[in-house]
């Protein structure tokens, strides 16, 4: 061979070092870009972060006070959406892995759940405003939010399930079904028990989803400042991430809002780390206790 | 021992799940359905508000006019009939307030009951008048022509090159600033995230020993799981001041300033897809090649990344989408300037941040309204766009392996 | 002076044994074979053949947990030595796989991918290398108007050459194979035992099999393993005709494995 071993050896091995060198720091980067953003909110926002403010009304064009409106209504934003968006994608989620075989149907009902999910949110605003809003005279409502927001979900609903089902080895079925089980019952008794807890990981942290969602609430159910807390669904609300939105950008004094909207932004953090949390905390029980069966 | 009723609750709860299965199809079909319902009607309309008119003398010979061209009348650009492809005469702006500079008081009459007779007057006399009147000030017999307005093209519409939506007495509705303001900045932002998010994937699926990898991994979904309003915060309060003093810049609020902020959002998708499409090359081809005497990084670079593209190209694709799609952040800190962009360092309009800043302001059913509800249709298909390519991506990998 | 009538050994193992973690998979094996012989590794499924097989250019390095201990030795260099320059030792040592693994890349480039990796730019040399290598593999009069096709578009046989083409452009002294006509038909079978018995002049081989008559027919030595342990090593026709062990005996005429 015409070139020197031994120095393209050098040159091969110095490439690769220099190479892996600039990968690990641009990871590293990347870890650094998170440290940065949740430090910066958490020093920040910790000192306006007191009981009062979890708990009071917002007072005085939104510079003090609290933000208990807020927190209440991305609650029932959350809860509303769960209730629509859960039960109907986890069944849907079933239908296409356990009842469609590989085909048209199955291809088309994917490709409809990969273009739902890949809809910007502020379409799915739009759409919540023609349809629920509009259309049904639903008005600025919990009820429209919800819906909204949870449409929004279901494609995350949906995959999370058809994943887990995936993951269960086909040979689970057949011993059900030798038994004499039905195919209802196999998927009662064996195969959603067993793909159960990613299901459960995987809806906790599309909660973390819904309560970060401003764009779809703001023309369906979110409201500038009102201080006072929901009698039904046809009521709108305050939430947390538009909240955010108004009081650092449009509040009627940016500049004494900012300790507000730190200690806001704090708490939608903090919502979504302790949803993370919780779904790795789940992930790692119920990863062993799988091992151990 | 299967009981009819078994059987039957069977045929009922795979019918229920058959519905549950239809819901997505039948989203997308509604939201396809209502978007372009309320959006397609604006190209039936002129871009004058319904209850205005625009009225000329009768002699005047110019049959129609674009929105563009009577908002330059009215901004005094064009002052003269020839150059709209009239005769050789200057052109007079009139609108009601403008009563006054003509006729007395006593010719208005007490409680102004002559002014619609007045006006009608007025436009007959004037050959080179151009009014933009309140219908009801027109007369019964009124002297001027009403100029029919060209309506609105959806050619005019993508192509318009000012977005100004509630301009008198024409709406501008161009939205090519609009488009460019989102193609600028979402593309920039996958200029930016794009080595990032391969350097990292790579470094996941091939560089790191587990224990790293296990660190890495929470991180990532952290970072796509904090809303997007709380990075919008973060740019606002740190990112944008940090591009207006790096680049001496007027102001902050500017394309990069997006990009910036839409680039960390978009590194999770790119990351966990492309890691993804790595860890699926056969580990039989990565042995092979070290068997041939390369070395780990000249595997990467020419067998597993050329393995793995179309995964790649899938997560950077996506990446756009996302960044298209993105509202909030980029709705703090792009500035939201609607003029065509000619460098990353101005303020910029995206299609997602007008229809989040506007939609609020505009009159149910109005112009404005239904203008900004085809913008979401635009949107929508640019999107759809994505997402179709990118099931084409992996459609055509699936079939290559 | 009475040295140099003994061959050199060209690839000696002492004592190796190998984990995979917890689990024992090579167990004190030592074995030696001379320059330009062919030594087949037989044994059943899960004895280590593989294993064995890829510690002579330390493909075990890729699997994490691994743990190597005892002597390698290829051309009188200890191969596990920290010293050892890992890329050049596979430079010398080519592998051809069980299924055939060629490059998501041109045929022709799938066959210049091991010079350009160890830094050959000159085109004319790098043509000149492919164009030999598959005439050796007995591929070049299949392929030679359509070297800039992708390799997936040729059968599993003529893959199967072509990673063997792959293998010999860098010029190897020594070429592992592992099972390399499992997966192929009896054609392409024979066409790659051909081709084995025409590389014997030119390198040394070891190849992992399952089928005895292929064993008997291209190998000078054979060595039998049995759950991680060398059993029996010995000339082929020793091996097949009047083995030592019992077990050698009972596999190689079929009664277990
Ligand atoms: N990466 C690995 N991790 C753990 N154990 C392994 C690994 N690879 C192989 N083994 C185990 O080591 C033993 C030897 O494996 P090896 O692949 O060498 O067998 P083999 O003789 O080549 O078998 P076959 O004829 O089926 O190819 C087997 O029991 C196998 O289960
Ligand atoms: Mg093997």
């Amino acid at each position: 061979m015409n070139p020197d071993p031994a120095k393209i050896h050098r040159r091969k091995q110095l490439s690769q070092r220099l190479v892996f060198a600039l990968f690990t720091l641009m990871s590293a980067a990347i870890v650094l870009v998170l440290v940065v953003i949740l430090g910066f909110i958490v020093v920040r926002g910790l000192p306006a972060i007191n009981w009062g403010f979890l708990t009071k009304m917002p007072e005085n064009g939104m510079t003090e006070g609290g933000i208990f409106p807020a927190i209440v209504g991305t609650f029932c934003l959350v809860l509303g959406s769960m209730i629509f968006a859960f039960p109907i994608g986890i069944m849907s989620g079933i239908y296409v892995n356990e009842y469609t075989n590989d085909g048209p149907v199955k291809r088309f009902m994917k490709t409809m759940t990969n273009n739902l999910a890949g809809i910007p949110s502020i379409v799915f605003g739009l759409f919540g405003m023609a349809l629920f809003v509009n259309g049904l005279h639903f008005g600025d409502s919990i009820l429209a939010g919800s819906l909204t927001l949870g449409l929004l979900v279901l494609p995350v609903v949906i995959r999370t399930t058809e994943e887990s089902l995936k993951a269960i080895d086909n040979s689970f079925r057949i011993g059900s079904y030798a038994l004499g089980a039905t195919k209802l019952q196999t998927i009662r008794r064996v195969v959603l028990p067993m793909a159960l807890p990613n299901i459960i990981t995987g809806l906790i942290l599309s909660i973390g989803r819904i309560s970060g969602e401003t764009a779809p609430i703001l023309f369906t159910v979110a409201a500038y400042f009102l201080p006072k807390l929901p009698h039904s669904i046809f009521d709108q609300v305050m939430a947390l991430p538009y909240h955010l939105y108004v009081i650092s950008t449009s509040g009627t004094n940016i500049a004494s809002s900012r300790k507000m909207a730190y200690g806001t932004a704090l708490v939608l953090v903090l919502i979504v780390l302790a949803l993370n949390l919780l779904a790795n905390a789940l992930r790692r029980y119920f990863g062993k206790k799988v091992k151990m069966n | 021992m299967k009981t009819g009723l078994q059987k039957f609750t069977e045929k009922f709860v795979e019918g229920l799940l058959f519905i549950s299965g239809s819901i997505t199809s039948l989203a997308v079909i509604l939201i396809v359905l209502f978007l372009f319902k309320e959006g397609w009607g604006l190209f039936n309309e002129t871009p004058v508000e319904k209850g205005s008119v625009i009225a000329l003398n009768k002699s005047n010979p110019v049959q129609q006019l674009s929105a563009a061209q009577v908002k330059n009348i009215f901004d005094r650009k064009i002052t003269n009939w020839s150059e709209v492809g009239g005769n050789n005469d200057s052109i007079l702006i009139f609108s009601v307030n403008d009563i006054t500079n003509f006729y007395s008081e006593a010719e208005l009459g007490d409680s102004l009951q002559f002014v619609p007779q007045r006006i009608s007057e007025l436009m007959g006399k004037k050959s080179g008048i151009i009014a933009f009147l309140p219908t009801e000030y027109l007369a019964k017999n009124f002297e001027g022509r009403i100029l029919p307005l060209k309506k609105i093209t959806l050619k005019g519409f993508l192509k318009g090159k000012e977005w100004f939506p509630t301009a008198q007495p024409a709406a501008q509705l161009g939205i090519l600033p609009l488009i460019l303001g989102t193609l600028w900045v979402s593309l920039f932002a996958i200029l930016i995230a794009l080595p990032f998010g391969l350097a990292t994937a790579i470094y996941i699926a091939e560089i790191a020993d587990n224990r790293v990898g296990k660190i890495l991994k929470p991180v990532i979904e952290l970072l796509a799981g904090i809303p997007s309003v709380v990075y919008g915060f973060f740019g606002l309060i740190v990112i944008v001041p940090l591009v207006q003093r790096t680049f001496n810049l007027p102001v902050g609020e500017t394309g990069l300033s997006g990009a910036l902020v839409l680039a960390i959002m978009a590194l999770p998708t790119i990351i966990t897809i492309s890691e993804d499409a790595i860890r699926n090359t056969p580990r039989a081809m990565k042995e092979a090649s070290l068997a041939l005497g390369a070395t780990h990084w000249q595997t990467i670079y020419k067998v597993i990344i050329p393995y793995s593209i179309s995964g790649i190209s899938a997560a950077t694709i996506l990446g756009i989408g996302r960044a298209m799609g993105e509202t909030m952040a980029v709705l703090m800190v792009t500035g939201n300037a609607a003029i065509i962009p000619h460098s990353i360092l101005e303020p910029m309009r995206t299609i997602p941040a007008t229809i989040a800043a506007e939609l609020g302001e505009s009159a149910h059913g109005g112009l404005h309204y239904k203008a900004l509800f085809a913008l979401g249709c635009v949107l929508f298909v640019m999107t759809l766009v994505i997402n179709l390519t990118v099931d084409l991506i992996s459609a055509r990998k699936k079939y290559s392996k | 002076m009475a040295k140099d009538y003994v061959k050199k050994p060209k690839v000696m193992a002492k004592e190796v044994n190998l984990y995979y973690g917890d689990f024992h998979a090579l167990k004190g094996i030592t074995l030696s074979m001379e320059e330009n012989h062919v030594v087949a590794l037989i044994g059943p499924s899960g004895c280590g053949k593989s294993t064995f097989l890829r510690c002579f250019n330390r493909m075990n390095d890729l699997i994490p947990n691994t743990k190597v201990t005892g002597l390698v030795m290829v051309d009188g260099k200890d191969i596990n030595d920290r010293g050892m320059n890992v890329d050049q030792l596979r430079k010398n040592i080519g592998m051809v796989f069980q299924k055939p693994n060629p490059f998501p890349k041109s045929i022709f480039e799938n066959v210049a991918y091991g010079l350009r990796v160890n830094g050959v730019s000159d085109a004319k040399f790098i043509a000149e290398r492919v164009e030999r290598s598959l005439v050796q593999s007995a591929l070049w009069e299949e392929v030679k108007d359509k070297l800039k096709k992708s390799a997936f578009e040729l059968s599993g046989g003529q893959q199967q050459r072509l990673c063997i083409a792959r293998a010999l452009a860098i010029e190897p002294s020594i070429v592992l194979m592992d099972e390399p006509a499992s997966a192929l038909d009896p054609i392409s079978t024979a066409k790659i035992e051909e081709l084995i018995y025409e590389l014997k002049s030119q390198y040394t081989i070891i190849i992992v099999t399952h089928n005895m008559q292929q064993a008997g027919r291209v190998s000078d030595k054979t060595a039998f393993f049995y759950m991680g342990e060398l059993i029996e090593y010995d000339d082929t026709k020793i091996i097949f005709t009047n083995p030592k062990n019992t077990r050698t005996q009972n596999y190689v005429t079929g009664r277990f494995g």
